[in-house]
């Protein structure tokens, strides 16, 4: 039943995101759009000794994209950029912990994308 | 007009989702196909299939037969008297047709081509990808209601829709077309929500393009016409170049066959055109008239319905207007209202609706959008409002 994806859980990332917001400084940040539905979030990060040290997101989108997007925003702070790069699509899944119907499951991933693209511009700073 | 008579046509609505019958609250993006629609195609594959105006054997004559009596059938279905119907793939094909084909020969830099903030995509990007002309864009008001239009003594062309596939809002493109036509410049009216649910008469109206989709009409996809009045087709190039659209190929050069072949290259869609056939025997069975008013009917009452519900805002003109239905429930995402009547077997449209523009024109990012036809029935509009009292619940709006 698709009603099961709206889990409490995931309902308090949507209604009260981590980690919202901007960063003063940001040293990488990447913005992504979802053109079937216009949602569009962008990811600002700290770098340093090759951790993610500080993380804010800013955009809007639908609960799921928003909770991906908090949880995401949580799971980063403080990890190894190489720990990160090995991050994939099922363990976003995992970390959400429904079940995401077929037609949501881009909603999902759009926090996900930006946030791989933030690892990999991450990996090139000092 | 009986909907539950028509909905048994509709092999689809004996579909269960989640255990629950079907809902289909989405007919302006596509409707959906009765077995006499469905029959009709099978009967063409099955009995007649063959190449059309090519070969002399028996079934190809019937297969040419059965195409050219689909093209008259839509040329009576919208009054085109003075006007060719050119078969195309789909309603954004034949306005890319005006575009590529028209407007790229006609308008030159600094004329200009007026719009609106209200039109799909389709009726957006094709002028867009044009050299040259201006793009000017006639706002929409607060209330769904099309502003002044930006014309002037150096507009070619004016194209619009007659209904808006958002708001619901029925232009007077009657006026619109006196307009266009005092100030020099050609009328294009994008007709895909209209001519599936009320009468279109391109004569009366004043068209000198319409176009619009099969698929959205009880026919199948990928069949569509742009409707041209025959001397503007006179001043139009083909869009695709190849066989069909020939009088005759030499080595040197090539001379094109007369409109509307010199615009239908390569084998056409016959039976999607023999569907549309059939589909538009079942909506004149039925009639114009009722299914308009049917779709006006339950529009009225959801509006009232879903009017009274907390939090909720509903688009578009509160009166005289088709039958979509956007809304917004408080701060839910569309997606998630739409996930959530999903699940009970409700289907409605949520996201930007091909129609960006008009999203920013009113501040958000998407709504969500419930369309009736006529199988539609007062008891689904009461199913929505009573999903819609959950998606609020579980959603904490």
């Amino acid at each position: 039943m698709s009603l099961d994806m709206y889990a409490e859980e995931i309902l308090d990332h949507y209604r009260n995101p981590k980690n919202f917001g901007k960063l003063d400084k940001p040293d990488v940040k990447v913005r992504e759009l979802n053109p079937l539905c216009g949602d569009q979030y962008e990811f600002q990060v700290k770098v340093s000794d090759g951790k993610i040290t500080d993380v804010k997101f800013n955009g809007d989108g639908c609960a799921i994209s928003t909770a991906s997007a908090s949880i995401l925003s949580e799971f980063i702070k403080g990890k190894k950029i190489s720990e990160l790069k090995k991050m994939e699509q099922k363990d976003l899944l995992n970390l959400l912990g429904i079940e995401v119907s077929p037609a949501r499951i881009k909603c999902a991933m759009l926090a996900f994308n930006i946030v791989k693209k933030v690892v990999e511009e991450s990996g090139k700073k000092k | 007009m009986n909907a539950e008579k028509i909905r048994r046509d509709f092999p689809i609505f004996k579909r269960r989702i989640n255990g629950r019958p079907l809902v289909f609250l989405d007919s302006a993006s596509t409707s959906q196909k009765p077995v006499q629609v469905l029959d009709a195609m099978e009967d063409f594959y099955r009995n007649s299939n063959s190449n059309v105006h090519r070969p002399v054997y028996k079934i190809s004559e019937e297969a040419t037969e059965m195409y050219e009596s689909a093209r008259e059938k839509v040329a009576r279905f919208v009054g085109a008297r003075d006007h060719h119907v050119i078969f195309t793939n789909n309603c954004t094909e034949a306005i890319n047709l005006v575009a590529r084909g028209w407007a790229q020969r006609n308008v030159k830099r600094g004329e200009s081509i007026v719009s609106s903030v209200m039109e799909h995509h389709s009726n957006i990007v094709p002028w867009q990808s044009l050299k040259g002309a201006t793009l000017r864009f006639a706002d929409v008001g607060d209330s769904g209601l099309l502003g002044d239009l930006p014309m002037d003594k150096k507009t070619r062309l004016v194209s619009l829709t007659h209904v808006s596939n958002v708001l619901g809002t029925v232009n007077d493109v009657k006026k619109i077309a006196k307009e266009a036509h005092e100030n020099g410049a050609l009328f294009m009216m994008d007709g895909a929500q209209s001519v599936p649910h009320m009468k279109v008469d391109v004569g009366k109206i004043g068209c000198d393009f319409l176009a619009f989709s099969g698929h959205k009409m009880l026919g199948p996809t990928g069949i569509g016409a742009l409707v041209v009045r025959k001397d503007v087709a006179d001043d139009m190039d083909p869009l695709l170049f190849g066989s069909g659209m020939i009088r005759e190929v030499t080595l040197k050069g090539t001379t094109f066959a007369d409109a509307p072949m010199k615009f239908e290259t390569g084998t056409p869609n016959i039976s999607g055109a023999v569907g549309l056939s059939a589909a538009i025997d079942y909506l004149e069975k039925v009639g114009m008239r009722n299914i308009e008013r049917h779709g006006r009917s339950l529009t009225e009452i959801a509006m009232r319905s879903l009017g009274g519900m907390d939090k909720m805002k509903i688009y578009g003109p509160r009166k005289n207007r088709s039958d979509v239905l956007s809304f917004s429930l408080g701060d839910a995402h569309s997606h998630d209202v739409a996930t959530i009547l999903d699940d009970r077997g409700i289907a409605v449209r949520s996201g930007h609706h091909c129609a960006q523009p008009l999203m920013r024109r009113f501040g958000v990012g998407s709504m969500t959008r419930a369309s009736f036809y006529l199988y539609n029935t007062v008891d689904e509009v009461r199913q929505l409002a009573e999903g819609l009292g959950e998606s609020a619940r579980v959603l904490k709006v």
